[in-house]
């Protein structure tokens, strides 16, 4: 059975969590409920004009209970990069993978099930509280299959020495499985923290991962959050990712999509208290048929906050995306600053972009300003650099990745920009070594 | 080094260039001078590999190899490297890159591995230098911003690090003030060696002041109508193009 009945029908199917909490059962049932109302969202739905997910709700997606994966192929896969990690395995958390030595002091990162078994009071404030049911179908769809994903919490003033790394590694089975994990991020007040999420997939692993993450930034705390996301060309990924912010934080987001045969991302940011600042970067690279999404708000409920928002898209093929921005700026937020700013590339004319940004603006002292921007690579230059040897490939690569340049040159850790680099403009010679020799001869 | 024969180009079915013949030995310098509309930049964009002429008649050999069989970018590995009259800016892309790029693609064409990082920026520095051009230029993305002389002694440089068999200058000294028209022309001088060859295409007789040729070509409606020694340059820009074609053979 497919369909919104196939989807609930897997409720009766799914491992009871020991000892469940009550209002772990509630929250299921609401989003079941919720799910069952308003079923999948079809493109008479405002938010999802140019996302068909029929292709989707046609499906059947399985649950899976097993998290085996061979950690050589896993080695080749991750990051390599100095982080605690903690590894998910179609949803299914991994000890064995993961790798959480050295993690010490006011600093906790567990996989979601061992927290609620430990606690759950310590994880019900925050769980749902920024995403609730209504959000979206698909944030129904979470709740109701709530069962694992990532608790980090950061205690107040700890900085942490080194990135908490979350991988989610999707497999290719014979039948599709479905995935819906939480993440929630506490960073404590004067923290601060770089997070990675990053979705990998085996080739042709044609799953469903539906995630939902609760980030908190309290009192000045300064959180770094990067979503790369490189699953399989045939996964279906939707994320919903909520921010809250309070007074003198910093909140940078970096939303890099590479993968996907749907990749759909919200990202809801609230600035609720003075000072609070908000980075959004995002890239996103489409070939083939694939389809990306990028849907951000970012509401300034108090005065005096700031957004600052820089959306690449580069599409290929018959590749299309979507971009979607809303500043909202709330009564009475005054001297906020917002701005944001869309630019695409469209390497093949039957590529397809479809973007929309918009302001809702209610106070009358701010500074905000959107732009966006559609084009082509310049011809011009690809024979300027065809004419000193380079190779059309590496010509054309060299420009794709300079238009990246704005959203890739912030990116502080190499390995990722690494990744993205060769993605979007193939093997490349070495730019790092270049720059330290720059740098060490202007200095 | 460079030997072209009854070479015919069109641009959209307007035939531009109607049988030119030129031999460059190695070791020589040679400018191409002419009026307006004579064929100088078709000329210039036929040897480059630009798309939009098409060569209805002729040949070009380069080295003994078919240089209209050759791609774009195996002719600059080759060793025939063109300087734009327009530079073109490449936002994003940093001198340093381009220019690593260029000489390890260069490289890997004659079979050899990428050079050294400390060793490219050894030559690099010192070539920067000669042009007189400040170290901030590497790190500054590829003609983006340049004043119209920073440009063409951007393209020399490029000349300078990859050391062409050939260098086809395409009216290298336009927008070019006294300053800097002595620092490029030093630059390409000092490219001059006994197997490596130049060609300028020129309106002026100025540059060629600063970079002495030892054949000039007359180039009037797609046509080299008289070649001669660098006196030719003088008489042309005393006396015009007009007296070339009196009593000739159109």
């Amino acid at each position: 059975m497919t369909g919104v009945q196939g989807f609930l029908d897997q409720l009766g199917a799914r491992k009871q969590l020991d000892a469940e909490p009550s209002w772990i059962a509630a929250r299921r049932q609401a989003g079941a409920a919720r799910f069952e109302a308003v079923g999948f969202p079809n493109r008479k739905n405002e938010e999802w004009k140019y996302t068909d997910v029929s292709a989707i709700a046609k499906q059947q997606f399985a649950l899976t209970d097993n998290a085996d994966f061979d950690r050589a192929q896993l080695d080749a896969m991750m990051l390599e990069i100095d982080a605690y990690r903690m590894v998910f395995v179609d949803g299914v958390f991994s000890a064995e993978l993961s790798s959480l030595d050295g993690l010490e002091g006011d600093v906790s990162v567990e996989p979601l099930s061992q927290a609620l078994a430990s606690n759950h009071e310590a994880v019900g404030g925050a769980l749902g509280r920024l995403n609730n049911v209504d959000f979206s179908a698909f944030s129904a769809l979470n709740a109701a299959f709530t069962a694992e994903g990532a608790i980090v919490r950061i205690g107040r003033r700890v900085a942490l020495d080194k990135p908490v790394y979350l991988l989610f590694v999707s497999r290719k089975q014979d039948a599709p499985i479905m995935t819906h994990p939480r993440v929630i991020i506490e960073a404590g007040s004067q923290s601060e923290a770089t997070i990675i999420e990053h979705y990998i997939g085996e080739e042709g692993a044609a799953n469903l991962t539906n995630v939902v993450s609760e980030l908190f930034v309290e009192k000045a705390a300064h959180l770094v959050h990067y979503k790369l996301q490189e699953a399989s060309t045939q996964e279906f990924h939707i994320a919903s990712v909520h921010i809250e912010q309070a007074r003198d934080s910093h909140y940078r987001s970096f939303n890099l999509n590479l993968g996907g045969s749907i990749a759909r991302n919200d990202l809801v940011a609230e600035l609720n208290d003075e000072n609070a600042v908000c980075d959004y970067y995002g890239l996103f690279f489409g070939r083939g048929r694939q389809h990306m999404d990028n849907h951000t708000k970012v509401h300034h409920n108090a005065p005096r906050t700031y957004s600052n928002e820089n959306y690449k898209g580069i599409l290929d093929d018959r590749a299309r995306g979507v971009f979607n921005g809303l500043v909202h700026i709330k009564r009475d937020a005054q001297q906020v600053r917002g701005y944001q700013n869309n630019a695409n590339l469209l390497l093949s004319d039957r590529a397809e972009i479809d973007t929309k940004p918009e302001l809702l603006i209610y106070a009358d002292d701010v500074l905000c300003s959107h732009g966006t921007t559609t084009g082509q690579l310049d011809e011009r230059a690809v024979f300027a650099m065809r004419a000193r040897g380079l190779d059309e490939a590496m010509a054309r690569g060299l420009l794709t990745l300079a238009f990246a340049g704005e959203v890739l040159d912030s990116v502080n850790e190499p390995n990722i920009a690494l990744r993205v680099e060769r993605a979007v403009a193939g093997k490349l010679p070495d730019r790092f070594n270049l720059q330290d020799l720059v740098e060490a001869q202007d200095a | 080094m460079l030997e072209i024969k009854d070479l015919h180009a069109s641009i959209d079915g307007t035939e531009i260039l109607k049988g030119i013949n030129l031999t460059i030995n190695p070791g020589e310098v040679h400018a191409i001078m002419g009026p307006n509309g004579a064929g100088k930049s078709t000329l210039s964009a036929v040897l480059a590999g630009n798309e939009g002429y098409e060569v209805t008649q002729g040949t070009i050999t380069f080295e003994g190899e078919d240089l209209l069989e050759m791609a774009v970018e195996d002719r600059a590995r080759a060793g025939l490297l063109m300087g734009f009259q327009y530079p073109v800016e490449i936002p994003g892309v940093k001198n340093v890159y381009l220019l690593k790029a260029a000489l390890n693609a260069q490289r890997e064409a004659r079979g050899e591995g990428e050079i050294p990082a400390p060793e490219f920026m050894k030559l690099v520095r010192e070539k920067l230098a000669y042009m007189k051009m400040d170290n901030s230029f590497l790190q500054r993305a590829v003609n983006e911003g340049f004043s119209g002389g920073e440009k063409k002694r951007n393209e020399i440089l490029q000349m300078l690090v990859l050391q062409p068999k050939l260098a086809l200058l395409d009216e290298i000294d336009s927008g070019l003030d006294i300053d800097a028209m002595k620092v490029v022309s030093q630059g390409v001088n000092s490219l001059r060696s006994e197997d490596r060859s130049i060609l300028m295409v020129t309106h002026y007789q100025r540059l060629l002041n600063h970079i002495e040729p030892d054949v000039v070509h007359i180039l009037m409606d797609g046509r080299v109508v008289k070649s001669g020694d660098k006196t030719l340059a003088t008489e042309v820009e005393d006396r015009g193009y007009d007296w070339l074609t009196e009593g000739s053979v159109a």
